[in-house]
């Protein structure tokens, strides 16, 4: 039990995907001007990511570790997400126009973060069981709706804010962005798995 | 050799399996219609009366879905802009004159009876049949079914229907919806807000 919750909070702030190991950046930068679109990536993305982590898992465990093709999980990984991808946004589309309001035109976009592709191979790298899978996705994601959030909240106050002209807009928002990452540096060493 | 042959049949047999899956959500998941055209339909006034150039409401509602602009709507008005700008995550515009002008309220159809000449042409114009009345006999308007839309107005020949506004009596006045209130007093604040952070921006 301990080592699951080890698990999310080393995943949510020790080593953040977005800050700590810089993956998933370019919707980071890039939908995180408006806070309402962050949180709808973010819920987007967290339910991508949990379950691209769990098939992954076991397209890794139950066809390619039996026939000895490990060396085929980074393309059969990305065949597995956007499968994924697009068949939640084709069950969304037809249970829940709402949600799909809200989700719909980010799930294509989550086919190309690097973050969902990250975690199935990491999860790979681990040596994780079927459930560390589970919990490592959904802590990469739930890190990653953190600090999407946070950022698009930051963005949406300077954007108000008086910014010297040579650091208005992307320049700003980088220099934050790098701020962040410091602060979740600090969190190295509160638990070390 | 082999490993290499296993290898493809391996990539080809997932491929073919997850295009089974997609093309049979595919199917299953079809969806019936557009749900944002219901959506938008739902917020235009149902006067049905042809003036954003599209026959009827939900012909444009369709049209607002792909792409067409939102400021069409004169019975509308601004409060349809609003929610229309807002359902959509788009600028709300000011209503387009060229489709008409909003009106200051409800207005209704009046048939001044003794000039009615029984042609029936103002019957046909009429989009929800609000126009009692046969050939060569008298018409009348039913007050309670008009929508106020004027399309009544230009086919009489003698012209002899006029727009007038609904009064306000004791029996048919009422509080403002709240609905209404958030429409025209609160949603404005709000563009006007996001107008003023993009510019600063």
């Amino acid at each position: 039990m301990t080592d699951y919750l080890l698990i999310l909070v080393s995943t949510i702030l020790v080593n953040n995907f977005v800050l700590v190991q810089f993956l998933g950046l370019c919707p980071f930068m890039g939908v995180s001007n408006k806070l309402e679109t962050a949180i709808g990536m973010s819920a987007a993305t967290t339910f991508v990511l949990t379950l691209a982590s769990v098939c992954s898992y076991l397209v890794y465990t139950y066809l390619l570790i039996p026939l000895e093709l490990e060396y085929l999980r980074t393309i059969s990984f990305i065949m597995v997400i956007a499968v994924v991808v697009g068949f939640t946004e084709m069950a969304i589309r037809k249970t829940s126009p709402l949600l799909y309001r809200v989700l719909g035109i980010f799930l294509p976009l989550i086919t190309t973060n690097c973050a969902v592709l990250g975690v199935a191979l990491l999860n790979i790298k681990r040596d994780n069981s079927f459930v560390e899978s589970i919990l490592y996705g959904f802590g990469a994601a739930i890190g990653f709706s953190l600090v999407m959030v946070l950022f698009a909240a930051m963005r949406e106050r300077i954007a108000v804010a008086d910014v010297p002209k040579p650091f208005q807009g992307s320049a700003i928002a980088m220099i934050t962005a790098g701020l962040m990452s410091l602060a979740f540096l600090g969190f190295t060493g509160l638990v070390s798995i | 050799m082999s490993s290499i042959l296993i290898a493809i049949v391996l990539l080809a047999t997932l491929a073919i399996i997850f295009g089974a899956i997609l093309g049979f959500a595919a199917v299953r998941f079809k969806v019936e219609g557009n749900p944002i055209v219901d959506q938008i339909d739902h917020l235009l006034p149902q006067t049905q009366c042809g003036q954003c150039s599209y026959p009827g409401c939900k012909p444009y509602a369709e049209a607002i879905a792909n792409g067409e602009k939102i400021n069409k709507c004169p019975p509308g008005g601004e409060s349809t802009i609003i929610a229309l700008a807002d359902l959509l995550g788009v600028e709300p515009e000011p209503l387009d004159a060229e489709h008409g002008a909003e009106k200051d309220g409800p207005m209704v159809a009046f048939i001044r009876e003794d000039e009615c000449i029984g042609c029936t042409k103002c019957i046909q114009a009429c989009p929800i049949d609000a126009i009692m009345g046969a050939a060569k006999q008298m018409h009348t308007v039913i007050i309670d079914e008009c929508t106020g839309c004027d399309l009544c107005v230009e086919p009489c020949p003698v012209d002899c229907i006029d727009m007038v506004p609904i009064a306000t009596t004791l029996q048919n006045w009422h509080w403002d919806k709240p609905d209404n209130l958030i429409a025209t007093t609160a949603k404005p604040e709000k563009s006007l807000e996001q107008n003023h952070e993009q510019g600063v921006h």
